[in-house]
């Protein structure tokens, strides 16, 4: 669609802006986007596990959690609906550490959430350093809003694949779209290639 | 099974209406608009004349209507592209839109449940094109529309509401003021809370669907007061905005 010109926009182009990718601009808030409520979850009942595909699971209880070496990612997010926020810090579990113990050969991940929410993603996305569970935003407790107690982090994918309110990864033989992959979003979600809905 | 990617079609500005001094609705003509359901939002692209791009993303305050798409937009300080919309874009004026975005904050005719529609502040946008919806193809279904608003200048689609609420069909429209009320209103100022609910006689049975739109901290609050309630998790679908820098 070439020719489109917006007569009198002139934006706002700051040359000393960060490379963002395509169709983002910079936010310094912290939007939130959820499906519905925030669930209340009782840290002395919060579980998380994770369910390999022969049905094997591997549950780790808050304290178990926290006991787990920890790292500390800088981190820039990128929303599908369209904010970019640079440099947020967290800290968490690296899966590789979660999936050490857990033997498997499945190619998929479906990742699930108190609530009810759910999201897929190839399981060698959640390996090599590019994914943890995270407990801690900015030094502090995550707020339950932006999905504490613990939240998922695939900060390479578009922020709705870093699942709030995790609760469990089902490692699967096959793909399975999650909440919002049947509902019109991409089925992998890569911002850097722009993969924002279905068929792109 | 991989679906086509949606285009970028080409829209012009035809008509303006202002709702309060800091938002108004654009109404856009967009050739080749697949349709969209009540609910849905949409992808905005503007091109400066250097080539230079910004996009928004911005919920549809129309219903389903051929190539006519609405969106109520408001000013956001220190924004790079609600102050244009808002303020500069004149009749005739192009965009690109891409679309319709969301399947999930979408209410269908079909889905003949009651409805509670909760709103605080810009919020009424998408709930709106579902009032608007219902309008349209003349649905019996009971709605219920709580709008909280600071004071009656920041009420949008104000005639609109009260021509539609007073048909006597259905529809029942309560505005909360959180600041200032117009005189002689019963209900004193102040945040939504429990009662308001309660007043509008939708009791939490299972068929009931709440949509709730706002900000984040009205959307965690009202959530809140629904669970709290009995309404089922399941039932209540959110949609927030942040204030995301536009």
């Amino acid at each position: 669609m070439a020719g489109v010109v917006t007569r009198g926009f002139k934006g706002r182009r700051d040359p000393s802006a960060p490379k963002l990718p395509p169709g983002q601009y910079l936010t310094r808030d912290f939007p939130v986007l959820s499906a519905g409520p925030t669930p209340e979850i009782p840290l002395d009942q919060w579980r998380f596990t994770i369910t390999d595909e022969t049905g094997g699971r591997h549950a780790w209880r808050w304290q178990e959690l926290l006991d787990l070496p920890s790292e500390q990612p800088t981190l820039d997010i990128h929303c599908v609906t369209k904010w970019s926020k640079l440099g947020t810090r967290w800290e968490g579990v690296s899966l590789d550490t979660l999936l050490s113990s857990v033997g498997t050969s499945a190619t998929h991940a479906l990742v699930h959430s108190y609530g009810g929410y759910s999201t897929n993603l190839p399981l060698a996305d959640l390996r090599d350093g590019k994914a943890w569970i995270a407990y801690r935003y900015e030094g502090e407790d995550i707020p339950g809003e932006h999905g504490g107690p613990a939240r998922l982090l695939v900060p390479h994918l578009y922020f709705w694949k870093s699942a709030k309110w995790v609760c469990g990864i089902e490692l699967r033989a096959e793909d399975t779209p999650g909440f919002w992959e049947t509902m019109g979003y991409n089925n992998y979600g890569d911002p850097w290639r722009e993969q924002r809905y279905t068929g792109d | 099974m991989a679906a086509q990617p949606m285009h970028w079609l080409p829209a012009k500005a035809e008509d303006f209406r202002e709702e309060t001094a800091t938002t108004r609705t654009i109404v856009f003509d967009a050739s080749g608009w697949s349709g969209h359901l009540a609910g849905q939002h949409v992808d905005v692209r503007l091109t400066a004349e250097d080539g230079y791009q910004a996009e928004r993303s911005y919920s549809i305050a129309s219903p389903p209507d051929g190539q006519r798409v609405e969106l109520t937009v408001q000013r956001v300080r220190d924004g790079e592209v609600s102050p244009y919309l808002v303020g500069e874009m004149r009749a005739g004026d192009e965009v690109e839109l891409r679309g319709p975005v969301g399947g999930w904050f979408v209410w269908r005719p079909e889905e003949s449940g009651p409805v509670l529609l909760i709103a605080g502040g810009s919020g009424i946008v998408p709930l709106m094109a579902m009032v608007r919806q219902r309008a349209r193809v003349g649905s019996p279904t009971a709605f219920a529309l709580l709008y909280s608003v600071r004071s009656p200048d920041e009420v949008f689609y104000a005639e609109e509401l009260s021509r539609l609420s007073g048909q006597g069909d259905g529809l029942n429209v309560s505005l909360l003021y959180t600041r200032s009320a117009p005189e002689g209103t019963s209900r004193p100022v102040g945040r939504i809370g429990p009662d308001d609910v309660m007043g509008v006689n939708l009791p939490p049975r299972s068929d009931v669907r709440a949509y709730v739109c706002g900000p984040t901290a009205f959307v965690e609050a009202v959530a809140g007061l629904l669970v709290a309630q009995g309404y089922d998790q399941s039932a209540i679908r959110t949609e927030r905005f942040g204030p995301t820098g536009g």
